[in-house]
């Protein structure tokens, strides 16, 4: 084909789509042209594997699972023996803890909102500043804490040695030291399990014609588009995150010794008050919303990226003023409605006493 | 004849590469670098170029060689001079998972 014939080609493509109905977008993410039809080849990169990478070090088996899970909703593992992992991150509010902030070790309210749980074994870098490669190194951190779990490690291996959780330890982890390093691991290959991969978006990817209104793929059209709402250009697929950072012009960031993010870890000026992009999969379950839990609502969080950010210092450059109107973001918000994996009944475990 | 040795000499050291910095030129596209090693010679420049739909950082935290080239859009480029041997990690600290090593002889 020469470059008429391409042209030719490609402007009857485009005719053809627009007598269907059909509209294509190149993404905000990337320069691929998608085409707005249920099942369409171009939107297959927004679906997520059915489960995430196993761990090379830590295989996600049965038993180590159900250990994690006991583990995870534990109280006994804090120093006072009040606040498992649940408390915070907790299946009830989305693996969040519906607060703006996270509340630690006697009441203190934390710096930064709790984050969700959800789909972060599929993320390569863990923590609102990245400090965390993955769920094994990040399991410890809440413990080590002092603001946090506080707890006394010590006082964890003799919970660890009754001989419920012995026998458990003993099948996950056979000939492995028991301790605080171990059920750390333990509770990632839970984590492991804390899916939303199935949402009324994923089906209509998959093919499903009604699985999103005309509203909700009209947001979704808004949400890749560079020139409206240009969300994927952080919100990329296929977890809706581009496990990178941005400084988003939070209200916060303006006030007086504001939290520098990720440029703690990491001294580079762009990421000064830059923190991590997070799944919007499962996002109606978990507000408030940014990292400081600065929006109550998603139209709230459109009305902030309609004006490109309230802090200008230090915004990331791949933030815009939007300008969307008011049907347009109430779009984008139906669109983000539609990625919520209709939740399903969760058992609590039963824990060894001893 | 003295002469004619010295302009061969002179053309030689003209038109050869030795003695002269070689340029290369790294992509950044689909949030990764175009190649993940890079062997170069000391005194060499590398080109980074954004050829991503959205802005791009690099930078390197290295004893040897430290830079931040600041973020940058599709379409521009910024350039660094290695002047040290070694290998030098080199991110885009915006998307961590870029990562690439330049090795420098």
């Amino acid at each position: 084909m020469n470059t008429k014939q391409f042209k030719l080609f490609t402007m009857s493509s485009v005719l053809v789509l627009a007598l269907l109905g059909i509209s294509q977008i190149a993404g905000a993410d990337d320069e691929i042209q998608m085409i707005f039809k249920a099942g369409d080849l171009s939107l297959q990169k927004w679906l997520l594997a059915d489960k995430p990478p196993v761990p090379k070090h830590n295989y996600p088996s049965h038993e180590r699972i159900e250990l994690g899970k006991k583990l995870f909703f534990d109280p006994r593992i804090s120093r006072d023996g009040n606040m498992s992992c649940a408390t915070c991150h907790s299946p009830m509010f989305g693996w969040g803890d519906g607060l703006p902030l996270g509340v630690g070790y006697k009441g203190k309210i934390l710096g930064r909102a709790s984050p969700v749980v959800t789909n972060t074994a599929y993320n390569s870098i863990q923590m609102w500043d990245g400090r965390k490669r993955d769920l094994e190194d990040q399991a410890t951190g809440p413990m080590e804490a002092s603001v946090e779990m506080n707890t006394d490690m010590h006082a964890i291996t003799k919970l660890f040695s009754n001989s419920g959780y012995k026998k458990l330890f003993d099948k996950a982890y056979p000939g492995e030291k028991v301790g605080p390093a171990t059920a750390a691991k333990a509770i990632a290959s839970f984590e492991w399990t804390i899916l939303s991969n199935d949402s009324p978006f994923d089906n209509w990817v998959r093919g499903d014609e009604t699985a999103m209104t005309k509203q909700q793929i009209n947001g979704f059209k808004l949400f890749v588009d560079s020139d409206k709402g240009n969300c994927s250009v952080c919100h990329s697929a296929p977890n809706f995150t581009d496990n990178g950072f941005h400084n988003v012009g939070l209200k916060a960031y303006g006030e007086k010794n504001p939290d520098m993010g990720r440029y703690v870890q990491k001294p580079i000026r762009v990421l000064k008050g830059a923190f991590k992009t997070p799944t919007l999969r499962d996002i109606t379950l978990s507000a408030p919303y940014f990292h400081n839990g600065e929006a109550s609502t998603l139209m709230q969080v459109m009305d902030h990226y309609n004006k490109g950010g309230v802090t200008k210092k230090d915004l990331s450059p791949n933030i815009k003023e939007i300008k969307l109107d008011k049907q347009e973001s109430e779009d984008i918000v139906a669109f983000m409605q539609a990625l919520t994996t209709p939740p399903v009944p969760f058992d609590l475990p039963i824990l060894p006493l001893d | 004849m003295k002469y004619m040795n010295i302009l061969i000499a002179l053309s030689l050291f003209l038109f050869s590469n030795t003695g002269f910095a070689e340029e290369h030129t790294v992509g950044q596209k689909n949030k990764a670098f175009s190649v993940k090693q890079i062997k170069i010679k000391k005194g060499d420049v590398i080109h980074f170029e954004n050829q991503d739909p959205f802005f791009h950082n690099v930078y390197s935290l290295s004893d040897s060689t430290t830079f931040d080239l600041g973020s940058f859009p599709k379409g521009e480029s910024k350039s660094v001079t290695f002047n040290t041997p070694g290998t030098i990690p080199v991110e885009c600290a915006i998307h961590p998972n870029m990562y690439m090593e330049v090795i420098v002889e």
